[in-house]
């Protein structure tokens, strides 16, 4: 067994661990904790592959941003744990059953479709295996050239899910003073003070105003 | 010679399928808890994703790698919703078990 691949078995064991852990962690931010090392052992994983772009950009997005996100939300709520894994002992062995009958399905295809091979001699003439390939530069270079506007329409659709998620969790209480700046720039100075014509008062006037009271 | 030595594309598809099953079950397993739920997609398309990356290794083809990009600009879209849409029903029902939110039933 050769040094990548003591890498390989490493990784794989270290991510199926941690898949593991967060199915079955009883404490969910235990949870995203297990999840945060799966994605971390998958971008060890793709450096292996020579992904070295995608594997530094899943740790700094998926570990700083969403996986932070979703440490925010799972501790914000306050979960009862126990009503939660209700069943979940009752529904292990059929759970058990399945995950494995689709893991060694799927292996069984996969192992067949795709024997062992290795990179045979024609992909490893390939630009992507040169020595001085840079895997940044030539994802950029396909990204902003061949696929310009898929990537516009990626942009617009992060656009689109901050908008939607901002919109959706934005709370307006009914009993804060705050001023509506729509209402406060269509107000017209007749909303705000009124003249009113008032007949000049006189002594003979406040005269017949005081017998009438008597 | 290969760049990876003895390793086969069947490695990185046997331990993408293992990821696969496994967060089926977790599925499964966590059908009440709405966070775990979420956990367990994401867990998928990292096993997706993992497919990507080894096929575009092995056939020399850096179009995978963007797919995975893609993917991954959706997920992100995807986990930021449906947390929203958690905190929302938090909010509302003071619980995110699953089997109480069956009030839209046809």
């Amino acid at each position: 067994m050769d040094f990548v691949s003591g890498f390989f078995y490493v990784f794989s064991a270290v991510l199926l661990f941690a898949a593991l852990r967060v199915i079955t962690a009883r404490n969910p931010v235990h949870a995203v904790l297990y999840l945060m090392l799966a994605f971390s052992q998958a971008a060890a994983l793709w450096l292996l592959l020579k992904a070295e772009f995608l594997g530094i950009a899943l740790v700094l997005v998926y570990l700083g941003a969403v996986m932070v996100l979703f440490l925010f939300v799972v501790m914000m709520l306050d979960i009862n744990v126990d009503a939660m894994r209700a069943g979940f002992w009752r529904h292990l062995p059929l759970a058990l059953l399945l995950g494995a009958l689709v893991s060694v399905e799927l292996i069984a295809v996969l192992w067949a479709g795709f024997p062992t091979a290795t990179v045979d001699a024609a992909v490893a003439t390939k630009v992507m295996h040169a020595p001085d390939h840079n895997n940044t530069h030539a994802l950029g270079v396909l990204l902003y050239r061949d696929y310009l506007y898929p990537i516009q329409v990626a942009a617009v659709i992060l656009l689109v899910a901050m908008v939607a998620a901002i919109a959706l969790t934005l709370r307006g209480r009914k009993d804060t003073k705050t001023i509506d700046p729509g209402v406060q720039v269509r107000v017209k100075a007749s909303d705000r003070l009124q003249v009113l014509r008032v007949p000049p008062a006189t002594v003979a006037a406040a005269d017949a105003a005081k017998e009438e009271q008597a | 010679m290969s760049p990876l030595g003895t390793l086969g594309v069947g490695h990185f598809l046997s331990v993408g399928a293992i990821l696969f099953a496994l967060s089926v079950v977790g599925i499964f397993l966590n059908r009440k808890n709405l966070i775990v739920l979420l956990m367990a997609i994401e867990l998928m398309l990292l096993a997706v994703n993992l497919n990507f990356v080894a096929f575009a290794h092995y056939l020399g083809d850096l179009h995978g790698q963007i797919f995975v990009f893609f993917i991954l600009t959706v997920a992100a879209a995807e986990s930021a919703i449906g947390l929203a849409i958690l905190v929302l029903l938090f909010r509302n029902k003071s619980s995110i078990d699953v089997e109480t939110f069956n009030t839209l039933k046809g």
